[in-house]
């Protein structure tokens, strides 16, 4: 095939594509009509929120780890700034004084329209990212993940700082919009028309995985994935490492900041201590559960894991007895044991992960021989 | 002036050789595997728990401690035969995801044993003595440790130097591959490295843990991290370099602790500033910038990249 012809051939969408558009916006439709009539204290919607956010979040670090080779450990780090800046821009006027009451009401003396201080939390993310960049994305494999990983201790550790209370409020923030309760529409006697809290992170989250699939198949992520199979020879072919890997970097933590900011919606208050080290774990986890180079993966393992660890394996921490039985080793924090040999078994065991490196169309595609899989892929 | 500082450079000069001891086991499995252990900080920490159990179930401390040494040493062994022996020719990144697990596991598995509460450690008579040194009030363990550390690393270094297997260990860290042409039992000298690495972070918790005195499940995070840190300043790889950077790392870290307090004797400052919340962060940011200034550290060797 030509150039001349590919570019003047309309793109043609093919079945495993058209089913799986399909099949997400059944889920989309699914998440609403089920929120509409279970109520909504129910675990599931639980679920689905912290699903979201974890998604997006992994869904990012799969875009470093996966498809640009870039092993990092900072995703904690952005998600924190991610949230503060949400939190310190949403927070309306008239909380500040209780909010912020050892600090005169704070500094930010307004509040930002919700979607606004999302990408507000994205690009404050980025911007971090881009400064910890400059030095950091000249170093290699495990010094790139262990000086990442610093970094999201030392932006810990600022934001601690109680010199800078008067942003942070002592590294405690809350009463901003929360996925709880604030996106359902209400009537004039306070009466909820329309239930939606769980339909906007679901939306954020399909907007900005979607413009990442788009970045993966253009050619920066050709690009991408060329550096992440061999650098050398990538940069033979004529692609500039540092302003790739600046670029991934950038985006992948600009998501990983919208991801921070919809945790905040999600726990409905921002605390330093929480964004440690083992969340960035947790996170890679996912993602490794999911498969490495597999955004469907990422998007399916956390629903999972959240699922795993918030809903159906909650059982393991409280004492049961079946049938006069006293089922033993069931006690608080069981659940967590069973979960970390599971997770160790995928990572011994079924290295790949659910997906591997397939994605949702490829599900739905009949199975091509190895040698066209590639021209199938387009 | 020099009574203020004192008191912080002796706990610096501890914690150094805490540090240094948990450094060891870094720098020697990266130096053999190209691995860097993150469970070993957790390693160190269920050594703690194992002593408080052990304690707790009436053992007499002249049982204990050499029990605490070897279950560790033991548990070194067998998480290197099960986690990473497996992935021996998978790719690194799959190792680091392993050991990264690895610690998932022993975090959630300590938690759910101990029920998430600290645990208070045991206290050993004579290095929890409190002493005096120039004025300044001190447990035994501040003299102790440095003076085990040097000891002990003396004797590993002869180890490695002069005898068959750390001829072996040498070899193996120089060229994997060549060394098992040479008819090197691989596993053998890898799993010998995690049991020293394992023994010697066993022997920094009990110091370690003496001085802080309790032990939760995440307490082995931080002095994991920083022994690396620790390890990559001394230049990975190199034993004496992982110790030399340990003690630099928890001098200066204990300094910044009472940098607000030593300023303000010294009439520098009047005000706290809050260096302590940074006393953390200070370890990683003299990590990223001894990787930009000198990536292989103040002892390590200089590698090329082969295509």
């Amino acid at each position: 095939m030509t150039k001349v012809s590919s570019l003047t051939k309309p793109k043609k969408i093919d079945r495993g594509t058209l089913i799986s558009i399909v099949l997400i916006c059944a889920v989309y439709v699914l998440a609403f009509v089920l929120e509409q009539v279970m109520p909504s204290t129910s675990m599931l919607f639980t679920v689905l929120k912290k699903g979201a956010t974890y998604a997006l979040v992994a869904v990012s670090m799969n875009l470093l780890n996966g498809f640009t080779g870039l092993f990092s450990l900072g995703q904690a780090g952005f998600m924190l700034i991610g949230a503060y800046t949400y939190a310190i821009f949403t927070i309306p006027v008239a909380q500040r004084l209780s909010v912020y009451q050892y600090y005169n009401g704070g500094l930010v003396q307004f509040s930002l329209p919700v979607i606004v201080a999302v990408a507000l939390a994205g690009l404050f993310a980025a911007f971090f990212a881009f400064l910890i960049g400059l030095p950091v994305l000249r170093l290699k494999s495990d010094y790139l993940a262990i000086a990442t990983l610093g970094f999201a201790e030392i932006i810990r550790a600022i934001f601690q700082w109680d010199k800078i209370g008067i942003l942070t409020n002592g590294s405690n923030l809350r009463l901003f919009p929360t996925f709880t309760d604030d996106f359902n529409i209400r009537d004039a006697d306070g009466n909820v028309v329309l239930y939606l809290s769980t339909l906007v992170p679901f939306l954020i989250t399909g907007v900005c995985v979607a413009f990442i699939v788009l970045l993966i198949n253009s050619s920066y992520g050709r690009a991408f994935k060329a550096m992440r199979d061999d650098e050398t020879a990538a940069e033979a072919m004529g692609i500039n490492l540092a302003r790739h890997k600046m670029l991934a970097f950038c985006t992948s933590s600009f998501f990983a900041g919208v991801g921070g900011a919809m945790l905040a919606m999600y726990a409905n208050s921002v605390q330093a201590k929480s964004f440690t080290t083992a969340m960035t774990y947790e996170i890679l986890l996912m993602v490794v559960i999911g498969g490495i180079g597999s955004v469907t993966g990422s998007v399916f393992s956390s629903f999972l894991f959240v699922a795993c660890s918030e809903w159906w394996l909650r059982f393991l921490d409280q004492e049961q007895v079946w049938g006069g039985w006293k089922v033993p080793l069931l006690r608080n924090g069981f659940r967590l044991v069973v979960f970390s040999l599971i997770i160790m078994m995928v990572v011994l065991f079924f290295r790949k992960g659910i997906m591997g490196t397939r994605e949702l169309p490829d599900l739905f595609r009949k199975r091509v021989k190895k040698t066209g899989k590639e021209s199938a892929k387009r | 002036m020099f009574s203020t500082v004192l008191p912080y450079l002796l706990s610096g000069i501890s914690v150094g050789g805490q540090y240094a001891l948990i450094a060891i086991g870094y720098t020697m499995v990266y130096g053999i595997l190209r691995l860097i252990n993150f469970a070993h900080g957790d390693v160190f920490m269920v050594a703690g728990i194992l002593m408080v159990y052990i304690t707790a179930n009436g053992a007499p401390l002249y049982v204990a401690i050499p029990l605490v040494l070897v279950v560790t040493a033991v548990i070194g062994f067998t998480i290197e035969r099960v986690a990473y022996k497996p992935l021996r020719s998978a790719p690194r990144m799959s190792i680091m995801i392993s050991a990264i697990g690895v610690s998932y596991t022993l975090q959630n598995l300590v938690l759910y044993i101990t029920g998430g509460l600290n645990q208070f450690y045991p206290s050993i008579p004579f290095i929890s003595e409190t002493i005096t040194i120039g004025g300044a009030s001190t447990r035994m363990v501040t003299i102790v440790t440095p003076i085990l550390t040097l000891v002990l690393v003396v004797l590993l270094v002869l180890l490695i130097n002069h005898t068959k297997i750390g001829m072996a260990m040498r070899a193996v860290s120089k060229d994997f591959e060549t060394s098992r042409l040479m008819g090197i039992k691989i596993n053998s000298v890898i799993s010998v490295t995690f049991v020293i690495g394992s023994f010697l972070a066993a022997v920094g918790s009990v110091l370690y843990f003496t001085n802080y005195t309790t032990v939760i499940q995440t307490s082995g995070n931080m002095p994991g991290l920083k022994a690396f840190v620790a390890a990559v300043f001394g230049g990975i790889g190199s034993v004496p370099g992982a110790v030399v950077g340990a003690f630099i790392i928890g001098i200066c870290e204990n300094l910044l602790k009472g940098l607000d307090t030593i300023l303000i004797k010294a009439g520098i400052s009047t005000s706290m500033f809050g260096f302590t919340t940074f006393s953390d962060a200070f370890t990683f940011a003299l990590l990223i910038i001894i990787l930009i200034v000198k990536p292989t550290g103040l002892f390590g060797e200089k590698q090329t990249e082969k295509v």
